[in-house]
């Protein structure tokens, strides 16, 4: 049911090309864009509905906060404070006074409507240009009204699709490990979240140990390390129907699953005698076909968008390094030569940059580099952190970061962190557990 | 290498050997060599005098002396009570990413293994399960702490 949605996509009015407003978000925004979002306006007998099935006082205003926290937390808007509003809701949908929000310095503003019709939520916004005067979209959804917060996402992504000029990724969702109890024995639960950490499900009871979720193209299906008989495997599941099933017949230990970019394919580490090797496994007729064959480790491997290249960790030079190959196993590349240890490298679904972890003189950073293995740009240093997973559009980073304990081993914690590709943004993202081994998914709408 | 990377590195080893000491020195004394857990603490036994573990250095699959008199020890247990199967549990330290830290820990439980079978046990009555760094005996994030985590037990499994 997770997946399951029904939108109608109704655009009133045409889309106009000219825009005077445009965030650029190529280089670190420390004037983000000041934007107005109104709250929705709702009537009395759609209101008092609303209260009966979802709970919520006023279904306008709580799908207003979820666009203005999105905003707020992509760095590049600044939302502004409602008590200075001077228009009402409803007025300022149907015709906005632009010298009152030019007043408070918005310069875009975002109004919309709410109604309760046929069982369903019907909500319309607009975004406006509020130097130029001019409405720059219009859109409405109909919807179950249980989808709510999504429509507060889709909105988020229109309006930084409008601005921004590059896709959004509000209305995504992350899948991650939550964690609890003692460093020595952490119970860990497979866990799924919007983007912005609400809407937690847990689809693993902790039983057993499990790492590393990460999704498939459609959002389906997610595969992971589990423990399960403490037999470490690589597992997939499927999201809707809580099936479960092992990934291939291993006589031994298989992890760091990922998958290929058309889904077909789990590209993943088997390790036998001491020596991991990189393997994918065909899910439609199960071939496994072995891809490296060294006595190094390799390990995390995460193929090139286009499916046609593999980056992967490899301590084939002596310690721990990022290569690339043929997504067949051929031309291995080394391609990381600063100071230090690099591992977890991944992709950018934009095809340009590889992102990693680095171990440098007792820190840990995350970075990014060209998939020549140039530019190498650190992004955040810190005592642990690991693990980044791209947004679907290519421009921030999720990633974990663990606390050191005290002389006692007391304090520790796993919490996720996000960072803009520029380096800046830096904030941790709110989850009910401790959590690890982040890994978002693609738009659930396009 | 040329002579003076040669001098810089060995000089480099020497003065983290010499930091290392100096910390161990100022916690107990003698409870790592090189980067080596040497200790007791946390170390079970598997029969009178037969320790169940042995411990590694940073990065390094490579048993050391201490190691190896262990795990003959271990062999000579083993080839006594020949109905006994054992399970290698293979670990690092907090300090590397995951999941190369579960192939690390594979490849620990592995040189363990490999050194158990050339001291005559069948390589049937031992498995190997590698936990990365998912389950450290000491929580500490200090060098002692992860001396200690960097190791390979052999536990009995039946």
């Amino acid at each position: 049911m997770l997946f399951r949605y029904l939108f109608i996509l109704l655009i009133l009015l045409p889309l106009k090309a000219f825009a005077l407003i445009e965030v650029d978000i190529t280089r670190g925004n420390l004037n983000p864009l000041p934007v107005a979002v109104s709250p929705l306006s709702i009537d009395v007998k759609s209101k008092s509905d609303f209260r009966k099935i979802l709970k919520k006082e006023d279904l306008g205003s709580e799908i207003s906060a979820v666009v203005e926290n999105n905003l707020r937390q992509s760095g590049l808007f600044n939302p502004l404070n409602k008590n200075a509003f001077l228009q009402k809701p409803d007025i300022a949908n149907l015709k906005p006074r632009f010298e009152d929000w030019n007043l408070i310095k918005a310069q875009a503003l975002i109004t919309g409507k709410v109604t309760f019709i046929d069982e369903k939520l019907r909500v319309e916004f607009r975004l406006w240009d509020v130097l130029a005067g001019k409405e720059m979209m219009a859109l409405a959804f109909t919807t179950v009204p249980s989808n709510w917060r999504r429509v507060g996402h889709i909105i988020t992504d229109k309006v930084y699709e409008r601005l921004t000029g590059e896709n959004g990724y509000f209305d995504t969702r992350i899948i991650y490990v939550s964690e609890e109890g003692p460093k020595t024995n952490r119970i860990k639960k497979l866990a799924i979240m919007d983007q912005d950490g609400f809407n937690n499900k847990y689809l693993t009871l902790g039983n057993e140990l499990v790492l590393t979720p990460r999704f498939n193209p459609t959002n389906q299906m997610v595969t992971y390390l589990s423990y399960f008989r403490n037999l470490p495997r690589v597992y997939l599941l499927d999201i809707e129907t809580g099936m479960q099933e092992v990934v291939g017949d291993f006589p031994g230990m298989t992890f760091a699953p990922r998958f290929s970019p058309d889904g077909k394919k789990i590209i993943m580490s088997f390790a036998k005698d001491g020596n991991s090797d990189i393997y994918t496994m065909d899910l439609e007729n199960r071939i496994v076909e072995r891809i490296t064959n060294h006595p190094s480790i390799d390990t995390s491997p995460s193929y090139s968008p286009d499916g046609k290249y593999i980056t992967f960790n490899s301590d084939r030079s002596g310690y721990q390094q990022i290569y690339i190959m043929n997504s067949s196993g051929k031309n291995v590349k080394r391609i990381s030569f600063g100071n230090g240890l690099y591992g977890t490298p991944v992709w950018s679904p934009r095809g340009d940059l590889i992102a990693f972890t680095k171990l440098h003189k007792g820190k840990f950073y995350i970075g990014v580099m060209r998939t020549d293995g140039t530019g190498e740009r650190l992004l955040t240093e810190n005592f642990y952190q690991e693990a980044p997973s791209w947004s679907p559009n290519g421009r921030v980073l999720i990633f974990y970061r663990e606390t050191k304990t005290n002389s006692k081993g007391e304090g520790f914690s796993a919490k996720l962190w996000s960072i803009d590709l520029t380096g800046y943004n830096e904030k941790m993202v709110n989850t009910e557990t401790d959590a690890s081994d982040p890994s978002w998914s693609s738009p659930l709408t396009n | 290498m040329n002579l003076s990377k040669i001098l810089k590195n060995s000089f480099l080893i020497i003065a983290a050997s010499v930091v290392l000491t100096a910390c161990a020195t100022q916690k107990k004394a003698g409870q790592t060599q090189g980067d080596v857990y040497t200790g007791s603490d946390s170390v079970e036994y598997l029969a009178s005098g037969v320790k169940d573990r042995v411990f590694f250095a940073t990065n390094e699959t490579v048993l050391t002396t201490a190691s190896r008199e262990t795990l003959r020890k271990q062999a000579a247990w083993l080839r006594k009570n020949s109905k006994i199967t054992i399970v290698l549990e293979g670990h690092a330290d907090e300090r590397g990413t995951r999941e190369y830290n579960l192939a690390l820990g594979e490849r620990r439980a592995n040189s363990a293994k490999d050194y158990l079978m050339t001291y005559g046990i069948s390589s049937d009555r031992i498995s190997v399960l590698s936990y990365g760094k998912e389950r450290p005996v000491d929580s500490g994030s200090n060098p002692l702490a992860w001396s200690k985590n960097r190791r390979s037990v052999s536990v009995k499994a039946n």
